[in-house]
Formats: structure tokens, C-alpha cells, sequence
């Protein structure tokens, strides 16, 4: 009896190796599928997302201030530039950047004066801080970055320029983000 | 039986792991080769299910206070962000709530099933006893976790409870209200109250863990008891515990989850209250406020006195009948498949431990039996559910403390087999061992 | 062992004889009690719904109806705080677009739409003047009164419960609630109705007190602080179903049991594949354990 109760292998190796793994395979997909929703829950939730656009009023901001909302849970740039400061970027437009953009590219065609970013620094998430640096930009305190009016990147160890987000006139002084 | 190891290195790796920290070779003793008494039933399969139920309630858990709020003002809405706005969290949740509900449901069968097969008896003591400290840990976890969503039961569960402990009063006048404003934290069931509450609602679990892992040692020590309870004599007792007990373990967990997805998707408020959806409110008391179905019978064993502090007393002695249990039975046989007399108290304890789950869900004052009717209101009048709670109260105290100490001393007991294999071998004994039969208080 | 045991046996045997006497005690000594108020109402048997069983599902445009009865109707005294404009367009909600599944439900036209007929208070970011703006489909529903003690006010006392998860919070749920709706009686003789009331049998209540009539035909039931609200033509239907009593009464119950449990469709579904894989899986392993054990007498 013995030698029975510890006999692993008998005829038919085939069927019950089958069986086996079949039972071993399904559990591994009912494990796979059961992580799912616990990982998902680690994304945003309904509420979160609902609150992914907001609408801003920007007509009380006046040229060469920046007003900064929250949206998504960081700040948004909205700039009202000076002509001399759109003369500026764009005289740079071709200048040797890190992450070369013309001055256009970053606003809303006949809307050139409003500059509209995230105001994170694309080093490590910092807030850079309005109207200071060599460019007249924006300065990031953390490390260094030095960006332009145009928020593009000059100085400092920061790769990209400022991220522009979805955004779009709603009215002449209204603007929707997101 | 927790002899010398029979585990292997492999590979070189394994082999250098093993000098160092040998915790796969405690992963290979303890899980794979462990020799496991070839004859157990399903009843045995409730550990594998309860270890399933506490990782299953550690990570829904997890996640779940990942997205809970424990604040008086917000308790309750962020519950209801959980099973609304967080993707599937409504799943989770569900899991939870009802996870509690069956980690009972197996708790009480794997108590159920060592009171009958005398799991708690020598030289399994010290195992029966942890296993009472996992089962309060679980109460008191339970019972703080249902306070969390801030509902009116959750409300009204810990003014009661916590209110328990004022009885207290009448032992040492003062230290009950100590301890239930020490509860509280405040003058009241408040935010404080809640806030203490998930704290240790989120810490207690990861006790039972450890004690678990305590359970398991002393569980290794002996070895499993069987359902003939006789001690393993010879390797032909046992299969390792890989792949015999795996595969069939895995089996009724199988089978047990299919219970627990069907409350979880098709009937996830069934042992709810209604009440509870409802935010709690200091000002007014449901007209109806019971526990969770898992603490009915001893709500039921509280209620059947008039006297607070006796019916708190009863209560906690309740519990307490199962820590004394293994000195409580005098018996020498230890499963009651050889204890005819035995197995019938036994199945009226069952019955009324049950029955005092039923009547801890009805009003006090309801009518069992109708007798004659009042003149005054026309109420039928006879036996009430608090009468029936004292006789079955009185029952289940006089199993531990009369029946198990009595019966061990008088009952004629059937023939134990002299070891496991012996009932299932042909008829002669074909290939009897040499020198299995010693004698039943070798072990002892 | 056993001398051990004989020990503690000892040890504990005065114990048990105090803790019997304290059992003496309990059974019999002080037997009454007194009694407790009991709490009757009708039993709400008698309605069906589209969304019971494990297959059921919500009628959309029962939702839609119903949606319109809580806004007509409810929403005068009743708020939904839990709820937002943009749950209405949600996966299997009222004003679900299943030809855009991917839209955002809050960027959906209808939850804008709806959103836009409201207004909610908000601070003005310029002057912090605490001012009204359009409501967004983000936004919670709009509470008819600004807190607990304008509602009481305006409803003689009594607070108007919130409806988020009313179905969930009554027994009986959206039976229950599609019952007391219609339930409305002429209180019958020797009841003594208090002023601001009305008897609803299907309300919970003890009418002892109230009974002037024999003690043993208290009737079941109990008041409510809210008149009778669905009367036939009370809201009309936009596809054309008829604004029965009934009718309405039905589409609320619905819309509120789907407010209380929006995901119950995807629940039962996702229930369903759980199920059917377990058992499977259950089959698979159970034949594995017969190949395992074949050859163990046990």
C-alpha cells in the first residue's frame, strides 16, 4: 500500500498531465484577471476625472501679469504677455534651443498674447517662479531652469519646455482648459 | 513527527540560500513534504479557506483604506466614493463586507469541526488556544470594521458595545466609565471614537497574521488530528501534505469561493442592514438595532438576563468556555465517532448555539410559543424568545461546564481502530505494519 | 496529562458553581420585561421590476421617466447629495449614449444639458462674494435647502430624507418605496391623526398610542410627514407612456434604485463570468484531486 500511496507516476501520463496543467493554467488566469481591478482602482477615479476641465475668465489679467489657476491639481500659466516680451520670444524663434519651437507653435493663432502652460517644470515638478531668469520668463527654483517668454527652455538641467495643456478660446476673454 | 527535514538544495543557489537563511527549506517542511494523516475529511479543509479569507480581507482592505476617509463628517460619503467613483471599487467593497461574513461562516466550522473531532485536546492545547486568541482578534477586528462606514448600525453597534464595558461600573465603581470614555475618547461615540477605530481596525489583522503563523508552528509540532483521532503511528498514515492536501484544499476553496462570488455579485447587501445606509445620526436610534449575523447567539446569551453586569459577564464567559475547553473534557478518546453518547450532546450544542442565533436577531419580548393572549392588548403571551434564550443559554454553558467534564468519566465509548489505516484496509489487515499497535497514551 | 487536567478540573470546579448559580438567576428570576413598542407596516408584495434577478437589467427609458419624476416631483424637498449631473450619463445610467461608450460622462451633452438647467452657489474668485453660477456636470446635484435646518423649517419640522441611497436604505427598497408612494389611506375610524401627518400603511410605525379602537386591531402602519404626491397627470411622459399614478410611482422607484446601486448591471454581469470561470476552474481542479488520490486507500 505503501508503494501505491506514493506512486507518482501510472499509466496514461499524457491525460493526467493534461489535467494538471489545465487546473494550473486556469488558476493562473483567474489570478491575472483578479489583479486587474485592483490595479485599475489605483486610477483616477469618476469624480477625479469629472473635474478634468475647468473654464476661466482671464479678462481682469493685464499685460505683463500672469494669472494661475489649478487645474487637475497643478498650476496653469496664463499669461498676458507684452508686446516687447512676444518680440523677444520671437526673435529667438531659431536661436540654438534644447527643445526647439517657434514662438507660434506655443500660442492660439491672433491670440499671440496669451501664453497659456503648465506651470511645472518638466526637471522634477517644481513651480517656477514668474518674470525672473535671464530670459525674463520664468525661473525655477529647485535646480536652476531658466525659461523664456515663451516658456521654452534655456538654461538650467530641465529637457523639455513648459508643457502646453488642451486649451481652447470659448470666448474673447474666456478660455477653457482641458 | 516535526522529525529531521527531507529538503533537498537543488541548485547552487539554493544551496547557498540554505546555509544562510534556510526559509525554503521551512517553505518545503511546513507545505510540501509535510506527512498529513492520509484520512482527512472536508471538514479538514476549513484552515486552507480561513487562510484564503484573511488574505483576501488583508488586500481588499488595503486598498479600500486607500480610498476610505476616517473623519466623522466624511465617512460615510467616501464609502459611498468607494462603491460609486473608484473603479471597481464597488467590487472591492462588496468583497470586503461579505468577506467577513464568510471568514465567520468558516471560522465557526473549523471550530465546529475540532470540537467534534477533540482537536483541542493533548497534546493540541496550546494550538486550540490560539486559535480562541485568532477568534477574538477577529471579533474585535470585525466588530471595528463595521463601524467604518459611519452608518447608523455602525453608529449604534459602538454605543452598545462600548457601552458593554460600563457594567464594569458595578464591579469597581468608576473603572467602567474609565474604560468606556478611554473608548471613546470624548463624551460620546464621535469622530475620536472613529478615528481610533481604523487605526486599529487597519493594525489587528496583521496580529492575526502573526498569530496564525503561531497557530501553524503548533499545529507542525503534533501534527494534524484526523477523524478518528487516533495519533499516526507509521508513514502509512500519511501522503505529504504536496500534492494530496493542496489539491484538495484548493479544491474547497474552489468550491467555497463560488458560495462567496454569489453574495458578492448576486446578493452583496443580504446580511446588511438597511439601516446602515443610513448616516449616522446621534439623535436617533433605529428602531431595530442588531449585530452582525456572526455575533447573534452571543448578543442573544446578553439579552437572556435582566441584569447588566451578569449579562456582560455570561457573554464574555461565552467565549471564555472555549479557552477552558481543553480542561474542561475528560474524555480519553478523542473524536466523537467513537462517542455515541457524545455526539448527540454535541449536536444539541449545535443546534442550540444556532438557536441563539435566531432568537439574538428577534425582539426579546416576541413569542415563540403562543400560549394565551393578553387581556389588555390581545398580544399572544407564552414562551418569549428571552425565555428561549435562557434554556438554550443554560445549555450551552452546561455542555462545557457538566456534559464534556461528566460524560468523559461515565460514557462507554466504541472501539478506537489502533491506528488510521486500519478502518480502510481490507478486511485481515493485509499489510498490517509491524509494531503499529502501540498503545493509544504513547502521545499523551 | 490527565493529572494536569484533574488539576485544573479542580481548580475550576468552585467556578462552575457560582457561574450555574449565576445561570439559576438568570432563568429564573425577573422574567418580565417590559414591553417594547412593536413597529408594523404592509408588507410591499405585489410589483415587479425590470432589473430583479441575476439577468435583470434597467430600462433605460424608465430611468429617463423616472429621472423626470425626481426632478419634477422629488427634488422640490428631496436632495441627492451623493449624486452628480455627470452620473446621469454614466454606463448604464439614465442618459447613457451607448454610441459614444467612451465619451467621459462628464463631457456627455445630456449631462450638460441637465447640468445647465440648474444653478449652484459658488464664490466668485474676483470679489469671494458668494454667488450663483450654472452648474457643471461635475457638479452634485442641487439640494433644495442650503442645510438640515432651512429644511426642517420649510417642512413643518420634519427633514426630508435624502434619496442618494434610499432604495438601498429602506427595507423593501424600490418595492417598498413604489408602495408607500401609492399607499395613502383614509385613516381609518378611532385614528387620531396629528396635525402635519398622513397614514401610510406601508410606513413603519407603531399606532398604538394613536387607536382609540380595540386593542387588538391596532392597524398597521404609520404616518408620514409627506402628503400624497403622484397623482395621475402629475408629470408628464415624453415618450408617451401614460402619467398613471402607477406609472410614475414605478419610474421613481426605478431611477432611485438605480441612484442607490448604479453599477448592479455590471455587478450581476461581471457575477455572471465569475461564476461560469470558477465553476470551470472548480471541474478542472476537482479532476486533478481524483488523479492525485486515485491510488490512496483513504
Amino acid at each position: 500500500m505503501a508503494e501505491t500511496a506514493h506512486e507518482t507516476h501510472g499509466e496514461e501520463p499524457h491525460r493526467r498531465d493534461f489535467i494538471h496543467i489545465a487546473a494550473m493554467a486556469t488558476g493562473a488566469v483567474g489570478v491575472a484577471a483578479t489583479v486587474w481591478p485592483f490595479i485599475d482602482q489605483m486610477n483616477p477615479s469618476g469624480d477625479t476625472l469629472a473635474l478634468a476641465s475647468i473654464e476661466q475668465d482671464i479678462s481682469k489679467v493685464t499685460p505683463g501679469q500672469q494669472l494661475v489657476v489649478l487645474w487637475r491639481g497643478k498650476p496653469v500659466f496664463v499669461r498676458h504677455r507684452t508686446p516687447a516680451e512676444i518680440a523677444a520670444a520671437v526673435k529667438d524663434d531659431h536661436a540654438d534651443m534644447r527643445d526647439p519651437a517657434t514662438d507660434a507653435s506655443r500660442t492660439k493663432p491672433g491670440k499671440q498674447e496669451w501664453l497659456i502652460l503648465i506651470g511645472v517644470c518638466t526637471h522634477l515638478g517644481c513651480v517656477p517662479s514668474f518674470g525672473t531668469g535671464d530670459y525674463g520668463g520664468w525661473f525655477c527654483p529647485c535646480h536652476g531652469s531658466v525659461y523664456d517668454t515663451a516658456g521654452r527652455i534655456r538654461k538650467g538641467p530641465a529637457p523639455k519646455n513648459l508643457e502646453l495643456p488642451d486649451y481652447e478660446f470659448t470666448g474673447p476673454t474666456k478660455v477653457k482648459i482641458g | 513527527m516535526s522529525g529531521h527535514s527531507t529538503y533537498e538544495p537543488k541548485t547552487s543557489f539554493e544551496r547557498w540560500l540554505d546555509v544562510r537563511l534556510p526559509i525554503l527549506r521551512m517553505a518545503h517542511d511546513t507545505a510540501i513534504d509535510f506527512p498529513t494523516p492520509k484520512n482527512l475529511n472536508y471538514w479538514w479543509t476549513f484552515g486552507g479557506i480561513l487562510a484564503v479569507c484573511l488574505v483576501i480581507q488583508i488586500v481588499t482592505g488595503l486598498v479600500l483604506a486607500m480610498h476610505y476617509v476616517a473623519n466623522a463628517g466624511l465617512a460615510f460619503n467616501s464609502v459611498e466614493h468607494i462603491m460609486r467613483d473608484v473603479n471597481h471599487g464597488w467590487m472591492i467593497r462588496y468583497i470586503h463586507a461579505n468577506g467577513a461574513s464568510m471568514f465567520f461562516l468558516a471560522v465557526y466550522v473549523h471550530i465546529a469541526r475540532g470540537l467534534y473531532y477533540g482537536s483541542y485536546k493533548a497534546p493540541r492545547e496550546i494550538l486550540w488556544l490560539l486559535g480562541c486568541v485568532i477568534y477574538l482578534l477577529m471579533m474585535a477586528t470585525a466588530f471595528m470594521g463595521y463601524v467604518l462606514p459611519w452608518g447608523q448600525m455602525s453608529y449604534y453597534g459602538a454605543v452598545v458595545i462600548t457601552n458593554l464595558f460600563s457594567a464594569f461600573d458595578r464591579l469597581i465603581p468608576g473603572v467602567g466609565t474609565a474604560i468606556t470614555t478611554w473608548l471613546w475618547g470624548g463624551f460620546a461615540v464621535d469622530n475620536a471614537t472613529l478615528n481610533r477605530f481604523f487605526s486599529l481596525h487597519y493594525l489587528l489583522p496583521f496580529m492575526i497574521a502573526g498569530v496564525v503563523g503561531l497557530h501553524i508552528w503548533a499545529l507542525h509540532v503534533p501534527g494534524n488530528n484526523n477523524p478518528t483521532g487516533v495519533d499516526v503511528k507509521s508513514k502509512e498514515d500519511t501522503v505529504p501534505f504536496h500534492p494530496y492536501y493542496t489539491v484538495k484544499d484548493a479544491f474547497a476553496i474552489l468550491v467555497f469561493l463560488l458560495l462567496f462570488s454569489w453574495f458578492v455579485f448576486f446578493a452583496p447587501e443580504a446580511l446588511g442592514h438597511a439601516d446602515n445606509q443610513v448616516p449616522a445620526n446621534p439623535l436617533v436610534t433605529p428602531i431595530h438595532i442588531v449585530p452582525e449575523w456572526y455575533f447573534l447567539p452571543f448578543y442573544a446569551i446578553l439579552r437572556a438576563v435582566p441584569d447588566k453586569l451578569i449579562g456582560v459577564l455570561l457573554m464574555f464567559s461565552a467565549i471564555a468556555m472555549l479557552f477552558l475547553l481543553p480542561w474542561l473534557d475528560t474524555s480519553k478518546v478523542r473524536s466523537m465517532r467513537y462517542r455515541p453518547m457524545a455526539r448527540w450532546f454535541f449536536l444539541i450544542f449545535i443546534a442550540a448555539t444556532l438557536g441563539l442565533g435566531w432568537c439574538g436577531g428577534k425582539l426579546p419580548d416576541d413569542v415563540v410559543i403562543a400560549v394565551g393572549q393578553d387581556a389588555v392588548s390581545g398580544e399572544p403571551t407564552g414562551f418569549t424568545v428571552v425565555m428561549l434564550s435562557r434554556v438554550l443559554a443554560t445549555y450551552y454553558f452546561a455542555y462545557f461546564l457538566l456534559v464534556l467534564p461528566l460524560l468523559g468519566l461515565f460514557e462507554k465509548t466504541l472501539a478506537v481502530p489502533d491506528t488510521i489505516s486500519t478502518p480502510v484496509l481490507p478486511k485481515g489487515g493485509a499489510s498490517m505494519p509491524t509494531g503499529a499497535t502501540a498503545s493509544p497514551e504513547k502521545k499523551g | 496529562m490527565t493529572d494536569l487536567s484533574m488539576g485544573f478540573r479542580t481548580a475550576f470546579s468552585r467556578v462552575r458553581v457560582s457561574m450555574l448559580a449565576v445561570l439559576a438567576v438568570a432563568l429564573f428570576g425577573v422574567a418580565a420585561q417590559p414591553a417594547l413598542a412593536k413597529t408594523t407596516a404592509r408588507e410591499a408584495e405585489g410589483v415587479s421590476f425590470s432589473f430583479e434577478g441575476p439577468f435583470g437589467v434597467f430600462d433605460q427609458a424608465e430611468l429617463q421617466r423616472g429621472y423626470k419624476v425626481y426632478a419634477e416631483v422629488c427634488s422640490a424637498c428631496h436632495s441627492m447629495k451623493l449624486l452628480s449631473y455627470r452620473d446621469l450619463a454614466q454606463a448604464g445610467g439614465p442618459f447613457y449614449d451607448p454610441k459614444h461608450p467612451n465619451l467621459p460622462p462628464a463631457q456627455s451633452p445630456y449631462a450638460k444639458a441637465i447640468a445647465a438647467q440648474y444653478k449652484v452657489s459658488d464664490i466668485d474668485h474676483d470679489t469671494g462674494d458668494v454667488i450663483e453660477r450654472t452648474a457643471t456636470p461635475a457638479d452634485h446635484f442641487r439640494a433644495p435647502f442650503p442645510n438640515e435646518y432651512a429644511a426642517r423649517a420649510a417642512n413643518g419640522g420634519a427633514l426630508p430624507p435624502d434619496l442618494s441611497v434610499i432604495a438601498r436604505a429602506r427595507e423593501g427598497g424600490p418595492a417598498y418605496i413604489y408602495k408607500l408612494l401609492l399607499g395613502y389611506e383614509e385613516p381609518p375610524k378611532g385614528m387620531t391623526v396629528p396635525d402635519g401627518k398622513y397614514y401610510n400603511p406601508y410606513m413603519p410605525g407603531d399606532m398604538g398610542s394613536f387607536w382609540s379602537g380595540p386593542k387588538d386591531k391596532v392597524p398597521e402602519g404609520g404616518f408620514i410627514s409627506m402628503a400624497k404626491q403622484l397623482t395621475p397627470d402629475r408629470v408628464q411622459f415624453d415618450d408617451k407612456t401614460p402619467s398613471t399614478a402607477e406609472n410614475e410611482a414605478h419610474a421613481v422607484a426605478t431611477f432611485l434604485a438605480w441612484a442607490a446601486d448604479p453599477h448592479m448591471v455590471e455587478r450581476k454581469q461581471t457575477g455572471l463570468a465569475v461564476m461560469l470561470f470558477l465553476l470551470v476552474f472548480t471541474g478542472l481542479t476537482y479532476l486533478s484531486y481524483r488523479q492525485i488520490w486515485r491510488n490512496v486507500a483513504h
